[in-house]
């Protein structure tokens, strides 16, 4: 081990202050934690006492299971297209030289760069343009989109990193090039597809700022919880739903991020 | 990165190629050129037809409104200063906690990291919602002030305005803004540290003029990745901003729902869109983003 910058300073300093931030960052989740198991309906002190009842009620409020179901159907067909497309995109610029390299590049990254407000719009206009009703498909496209920066990123890196002479060597010993492809490139690839599906999952489930315009009836459970924020009765079991979902969500993550360590 | 050279037409791979980049190009041309393509066609719409696709007589009226409505421009410098303090702040934030993680962590970086990441991966709605319930006028703070005598009266000026939107933004940020700062810190060569100590630099002379200078692409980076996403925001503007705390983007989403003014909210998206560009055009010279990827 070499000297490190300043290892003579106070090397309390820096491990305070992150383990204040991370305290601090980890405070209004702790709340929602609370707030669900807390029996009033709002978030008063003294707590009003401890309950599960709110957790019993998701099953029997209106709509919200519909709206989790909706999510859930969004998040797999949005990151399941977005991953076929990413990878599509991430061979092409890993494996061919070709002109239109840097546009293509563009094109896939540019969903990170319009503003989410500026992208919700446009699709509508879209839809609206083709007489397209708002429904599950319409935010799965708009999810598609916005997860495709993703998905390319983390098949991208993977592509990049492994060696093109495999396939040389497949193809050498008789495959066709897609046959190089598909026995070769793809399985070697296989954690970062999977990584990236993960990723692309969780990035839609949670995604409200485009849902919120091309949603329609089909409420995901973000838009439908934006919807009853006005109703105090209800949010102790919608914050119950949330903190169940964060936990599912959080492990999936952390999934992913094992799978892509491989 | 694997580079080819021009192959002959005979290229066993041309026929792969062309199967992957035609649908790619097909699906992107639909589901991302032609939307933003359509937006700025709307934007010059005189009102919304249910005929969109159709002939139309252009007109500029809804830019000379976007552009000469004082306190549209008004509205989107206030975006853009409070984009620029709140990606100010995150990296500030995130600088010392990458280098901690970075230099100091040791074997447990990792695990330090993925803590530190897992607020950032929850819900978003759910987190600025998180703070509303934290500063709400029954909420956590106050019920607390006013339980305990402090106060009479809840406070409410807790909540919906600028600074409320402005410290939630940063809160949420931070964690994300550790990333590029991490990487570059992540791959300074320890042996610059031992030459600079070699030449009796002092550890904070060893930070000013070796670690500081090596890390600012990734400060540059941290920055812009904060600044970008920021300046569009409108979600937690509509949840913790109220009327005090609208940014542009929120005018935007008022005339796409409650006014129904498509062709103004657009011309309003298009030139979002158009200086969200020229920032980011500029930004990629200043961090070059290349560099960020070489080991």
């Amino acid at each position: 081990m070499t000297a490190r910058p300043g290892a003579r300073r106070r090397p309390s300093g820096l491990s305070l202050f992150y383990w204040l931030l991370v305290g601090l960052l980890y405070v209004p989740i702790a709340i929602l934690f609370v707030f669900s198991l807390n029996a009033g309906t709002t978030l008063s002190f003294p707590l009003k006492g401890f309950t599960f009842d709110w957790y019993g009620k998701i099953l029997t409020t209106s709509g919200l299971l519909d709206s989790v179901q909706h999510s859930l159907i969004v998040a797999a067909i949005s990151s399941t297209a977005a991953t076929i497309l990413g990878t599509m995109v991430a061979v092409l610029l890993s494996r061919f030289n070709f002109r239109g390299r840097g546009l293509l590049t563009g094109l896939a990254i540019l969903p990170l760069i319009v503003p989410y407000v500026v992208l919700g719009v446009a699709f509508l206009i879209l839809f609206k343009a083709f007489d397209v009703p708002l429904s599950i498909a319409t935010v799965s496209v708009g999810h598609a989109v916005v997860a495709l920066p993703y998905t390319t990123l983390i098949v991208l890196v993977r592509l990049i990193g492994a060696e093109a002479q495999l396939e040389e060597a497949a193809m050498d010993l008789g495959a066709t090039y897609p046959g190089a492809l598909r026995l070769v490139v793809l399985p070697m690839a296989a954690p970062a597809i999977v990584s990236a599906w993960i990723t692309a999952f969780t990035v839609s489930f949670d995604e409200f700022a485009i849902a919120h315009f091309l949603a329609g009836p089909d409420r995901t459970f973000p838009v439908f919880l934006y919807g009853q924020l006005r109703f105090a009765n209800t949010l102790p079991i919608l914050i119950a739903m949330a903190v169940l979902l964060m936990l599912g969500t959080v492990t999936l993550i952390l999934l992913a991020d094992r799978i892509r360590r491989r | 990165m694997i580079r080819r050279g021009p192959r002959p037409r005979t290229d066993p791979r041309r026929a792969t190629f062309l199967g992957l980049s035609i649908p790619t190009a097909l699906i992107l041309l639909a589901f991302l050129l032609a939307p933003l393509a359509l937006t700025v066609s709307m934007s010059f719409h005189e009102k919304l037809t249910s005929d969109i696709l159709g002939p139309f007589e252009p007109t500029l009226q809804h830019y000379q409104r976007a552009t000469s409505v004082a306190s549209y421009w008004q509205l989107l410098w206030t975006s853009g200063v409070m984009a620029f303090v709140v990606a100010l702040v995150a990296t500030l934030f995130a600088y010392p906690v990458a280098y901690f993680l970075a230099f100091r962590a040791g074997s447990r970086a990792g695990l330090y990291l993925i803590l530190l990441l897992v607020p950032f991966w929850t819900s978003y709605l759910l987190r600025v919602m998180a703070w509303k319930l934290l500063l709400g006028s029954n909420g956590v703070i106050n019920s607390l002030l006013v339980g305990t005598g402090v106060i009479d009266e809840p406070l409410t000026a807790l909540l919906y305005n600028r600074t409320t939107v402005v410290i939630t933004l940063i809160y949420v940020w931070i964690p994300f803004a550790t990333l590029p700062i991490l990487a570059v810190l992540g791959r300074i060569d320890a042996r610059l540290h031992d030459a600079a100590a070699d030449l009796y630099a002092s550890p904070f002379e060893q930070f000013r003029r070796v670690t500081l200078p090596l890390s600012l692409p990734g400060i540059a980076a941290a920055f812009l990745m904060v600044f970008i996403p920021t300046v569009g925001e409108y979600v937690t503007p509509l949840l913790v901003g109220g009327n005090a705390g609208i940014m542009y983007g929120n005018v935007i989403e008022d005339y796409f729902s409650k006014s129904a003014n498509w062709p103004l909210g657009s011309a309003l998206s298009v030139i979002m869109l158009g200086i969200t560009l020229v920032l980011v055009v500029i930004g990629v010279r200043i961090v070059q983003p290349r560099r960020l990827l070489r080991t």
